[in-house]
């Protein structure tokens, strides 16, 4: 693998691997884009990732554009197409087999199976998200009591969940978080 | 359905898919789905594709969204192709996938070209930090809703499941493809016997 000498390449067989490995949504995948991103590349820093997933989650569109973020990091412009293309490409040309499949035979029993199984799996890998995310964003008592009072927010009440990431922005700004 | 709806409100309903949307249509609808997205773009794409301009029912929207839940990859993407591909074949999975990628990754890459520009200065670090608390909350929640059912069912072998794939990933931090090689045919094959035995 020449991925030392050329980024480009890094970037789009890491995310078009993990693309295909990714179930359960794209914030699903955060453990392991943290994990190539920050420990295996050193494409960024802990704090930097914590910064990416901030704006990823701020901007309209999928979250999983997260790899926009990273991919600009690592080689530009050229850097955010190839890991966005990387980590969507794959997973939508089997998503269009899949799909063609399935509407033919609905009968069979397997897609209800397979995905009754899939599903503790996807929120065992999005629990996983939340908690390597929370450790690097809460180094501080107040920075974990936001992140509380908004998962408590957005658990029990129906806000629009853009007024809770702009509180923590206001709240930041102001120097609480630190 | 209610008895005074007007006739051609019924015509709607029942056939949400009698005209099958242009790859125009197809295009701007997902775009503006995705860009209305903050914080996730299922609620709107359901909102879009549902109550707006009726292309499907509510059953077909939630079994197509089934399908798409356990395809590998974003949902939403995997949405947008089948969706596409359903109306228009090819062209229409690739207008559909265009349409919600395109607009978003040009301002996310003018967001991360700022951010390499200015992420030093202090002021937009501090609310980066403030935001990304928020955002790691919001996460949690999504956690949370999506365990009750399993709660309230007291599925306790997928509420193991669930535990396992959490400490291999979140605190051992092994690699995601060789815990997913052992987890899947592992929770496939649970899940088969126990349907086997619920069925005999």
């Amino acid at each position: 693998m020449n991925s030392d000498n050329n980024p480009v390449w890094a970037l789009v067989s890491t995310f078009g691997l993990m693309s295909l490995f990714a179930v359960g949504g794209g914030n699903a995948a955060i453990p392991e884009m943290h994990r190539v991103a920050v420990d295996v590349h050193h494409w960024m820093t802990d704090k930097q990732f914590a910064d990416v997933f901030a704006i990823a989650q701020m901007s309209p569109g999928p979250n999983v554009l997260i790899v926009t973020l990273i991919g600009y990091g690592v080689a530009g412009v050229a850097g955010a197409l190839a890991a966005t293309l990387a980590m969507c490409g794959p997973t939508a040309v089997l998503a269009y087999y899949v799909g063609r499949l399935l509407t033919r035979s609905s009968h069979s029993r397997w897609p209800a199976i397979i995905q009754a199984a899939l599903v503790p799996l996807s929120i065992g890998l999005m629990g996983a998200s939340a908690l390597i995310l929370a450790l690097t964003s809460d180094r501080t008592s107040v920075a974990a009591f936001v992140t509380g009072a908004s998962a408590v927010l957005a658990f029990t009440t129906r806000l629009n969940p853009f007024w809770l990431l702009l509180a923590g922005g206001v709240l930041g700004f102001a120097g609480f978080i630190g | 359905m209610p008895p005074d709806s007007p006739p051609v409100a019924i015509l709607a309903l029942q056939h949400p898919t009698s005209t099958p949307p242009g790859l125009i249509a197809l295009f701007v609808a997902f775009a503006k789905i995705s860009l209305a997205g903050f914080g996730g773009v299922l609620v709107w794409a359901r909102r879009g594709i549902v109550d707006q301009r009726r292309w499907m029912t509510a059953d077909e929207f939630n079994e197509t969204y089934a399908l798409c839940h356990f395809l590998p990859g974003p949902n939403i993407v995997n949405l947008s192709v089948v969706f596409g591909s359903r109306f228009r074949g090819i062209p229409g999975a690739a207008a559909a996938f265009t349409g919600l990628l395109g607009p978003p990754v040009v301002i996310v890459t003018i967001l991360a070209a700022l951010y390499a520009q200015f992420g030093e200065i202090d002021a937009l670090r501090r609310i980066l930090a403030g935001v990304s608390c928020a955002a790691v909350g919001l996460l949690m929640s999504a956690v949370f809703r999506m365990m009750m059912p399993l709660v309230k069912r007291r599925d306790l072998v997928g509420l193991v499941v669930l535990a396992a794939v959490f400490i291999a990933i979140g605190l051992m931090r092994q690699p995601l493809a060789a815990v997913l090689l052992v987890a899947i045919p592992l929770s496939i094959a649970i899940t088969f016997a126990m349907r086997k035995r619920g069925a005999a």
